[in-house]
């Protein structure tokens, strides 16, 4: 289509409102509609009455009222209700710690080292729970409530849970070489298997899972099981991007969670 | 410089109704709470009404975009919200009031309603002002500084329409908003949905058939997840005869229509 604008003059008598022939005056109310050019060019050519009351009409519209205050902003990382899952947080790295001494005194594994991979993803769970967000009908519903909040609450959970584990691991000699890995990968697996069955039901599969198959045999049998030795760091790295890639090719899976 | 008005703010809409919904089915837990619901709506206050069960607010979430419909087809604004689809564009024209009105108690009412705004991807320049103006529009300017656990519970309600309307909605969804107001605060906000009514279109989930005749331009009546009647309150009341259960008009035609399920 070739772009005809109306002339200076007639946007002049336009904004003036001089008399113009009607056709005129359709064409040039119509391209107006559609050509932000030419709004620009008929506000710039506008009477100073009609410009002082379109300055002072945006004058008012100009925002007011106070900024955003820092409890608001911590909000967007992480459900206002962080504390309880701090709590437990802290609740589970203990009970992890008690279970070193309940283990076999030869066998190498702890407690820490075991349960540090599904702690985020139990923080996960609860971050999208019902029972724990209050909220959480209404987050449901709104725009933000996609892959970005759900990227933004998994962070808030690792930066909270990674300390707790790093200093749990080291009062009990686990290294994070063993645990950091896995600890990303299974938190990978998680996001990617709640854009199908969503979140909380997601974390609670994967924490189950990870009960059954690994914190049970390591308990009844000792030692440092397969899957957490030093040797299994490429496969836990296969499987952190591959669950990732996955996250990110489903984005749009999380509109509804 | 001169402001030029955008695109955006010029544009028609492309839709003939804000809710459109044909043979729609949700399930709420195991039973199909709305089965087979056909239902238009374009601008104004609608009064979603029926008995306990009837499938309103497993509508009214299917149309927050909370719930997935089973089957049949549910457009709002325009946009099918039934599949797996980018559904950001919608949510940012919703507001919505759940039922049961989760909230932040350490919170004030400001930074609650800013709370949603950014949830609602407002623009950033935008928000102070609309936070001020939604909680000015519902009466809680002198209380928006104190926290929401120090609220009584009519206020939160209050809070609760606020965060609804902070981003001037298209489509309002309220679920029994009038519960815990007061008689002087029903009043004002019947005069606050005839506002909004206006110029979006609001769905109000009640079992206050005074609600419906003093703020309603139509009423909704759903009953066994199934349209029952769709007309004005006039028209409502004109389907009650003198013998039908009831002590108002509009309460008459209500049982008359409903016959023996309510």
């Amino acid at each position: 289509m070739t772009e005809h604008h109306p002339s200076a003059d007639s946007i002049a008598r336009y904004a003036g409102g001089d008399d113009l022939p009607a056709d005129v005056l359709w064409a040039v109310e119509a391209h107006l509609e559609t050509c932000e050019t030419c709004r620009l060019r008929l506000a710039d050519v506008a009477p100073p009455q009609v410009t002082a009351l379109t300055a002072a009409v945006w004058a008012e519209l100009e925002p007011t009222g106070t900024p955003v205050g820092r409890r608001h902003r911590l909000a967007r990382w992480a459900t206002p209700s962080l504390l309880p899952w701090l709590a437990m947080t802290a609740f589970v790295v203990l009970a992890a710690l008690s279970l070193d001494g309940l283990l076999p005194a030869h066998s190498a594994s702890s407690g820490v080292l075991l349960i540090a991979p599904i702690v985020p993803v139990l923080g996960v769970a609860a971050a999208w729970s019902r029972g724990m967000d209050p909220a959480y009908e209404l987050v449901v519903s709104t725009p933000r409530a996609g892959l970005q909040l759900v990227l933004r609450r998994t962070v808030a959970v690792l930066v909270a849970v990674l300390p707790a584990l790093l200093a749990g691991g080291w009062l009990a000699g686990a290294s994070p070489a063993y645990w950091l890995l896995p600890c990303l990968g299974v938190t990978a697996v998680t996001l990617a298997l709640g854009g199908v069955i969503g979140m909380r039901r997601a974390g609670l599969v994967a924490a189950f899972a990870w009960a059954v198959l690994v914190v049970g045999p390591a308990v009844v049998v000792g030692g440092v099981p397969g899957v957490l030795a030093p040797g299994a760091a490429p496969v836990w790295a296969a499987v952190l991007v591959g669950g990732a890639a996955a996250v990110y090719f489903r984005s749009a899976a999380y509109a509804r969670l | 410089m001169a402001r030029a008005v955008s695109a955006a703010e010029v544009a028609p809409t492309g839709y003939a109704w804000q809710v459109e919904a044909r043979g729609l089915r949700v399930r709420a837990g195991r039973t199909m709470a709305v089965d087979g619901l056909d239902l238009r709506l374009g601008r104004g206050v609608h009064g979603l009404l029926g008995p306990n069960g009837a499938g309103k607010t497993t509508l009214i979430r299917s149309l927050a975009t909370v719930l997935r419909p089973v089957s049949g087809t549910l457009e709002v604004l325009g946009t099918p919200v039934s599949g797996r689809l980018d559904l950001r564009g919608v949510r940012r024209a919703l507001g919505y009031l759940p039922q049961d009105f989760g909230y932040y108690k350490r919170f004030t009412v400001r930074e609650f309603v800013e709370y949603v705004a950014w949830l609602k991807e407002m623009p950033k320049r935008d928000v102070p002002g609309a936070v001020q103006r939604a909680v000015e529009r519902v009466g809680l300017a002198d209380r928006a500084d104190d926290r929401l656990k120090a609220l009584s519970g009519g206020m939160v309600r209050r809070a609760g329409i606020a965060q609804a309307i902070v981003n001037d909605p298209e489509v309002l969804l309220l679920d029994e908003p009038t519960a815990g107001l007061d008689p002087g605060q029903r009043v004002r906000f019947r005069e606050l949905l005839q506002e909004l009514g206006s110029d979006s279109c609001v769905v109000v989930s009640t079992h206050l058939v005074e609600d419906v005749a003093a703020a309603c331009t139509d009423v909704v009546l759903v009953s066994g997840g199934k349209l029952v009647f769709q007309g004005t309150p006039a028209e409502l009341a004109a389907a009650g005869g003198p013998d039908d259960v009831g002590d108002s008009p509009i309460e008459r035609g209500y049982s008359a229509l409903l016959g023996g399920a309510w």
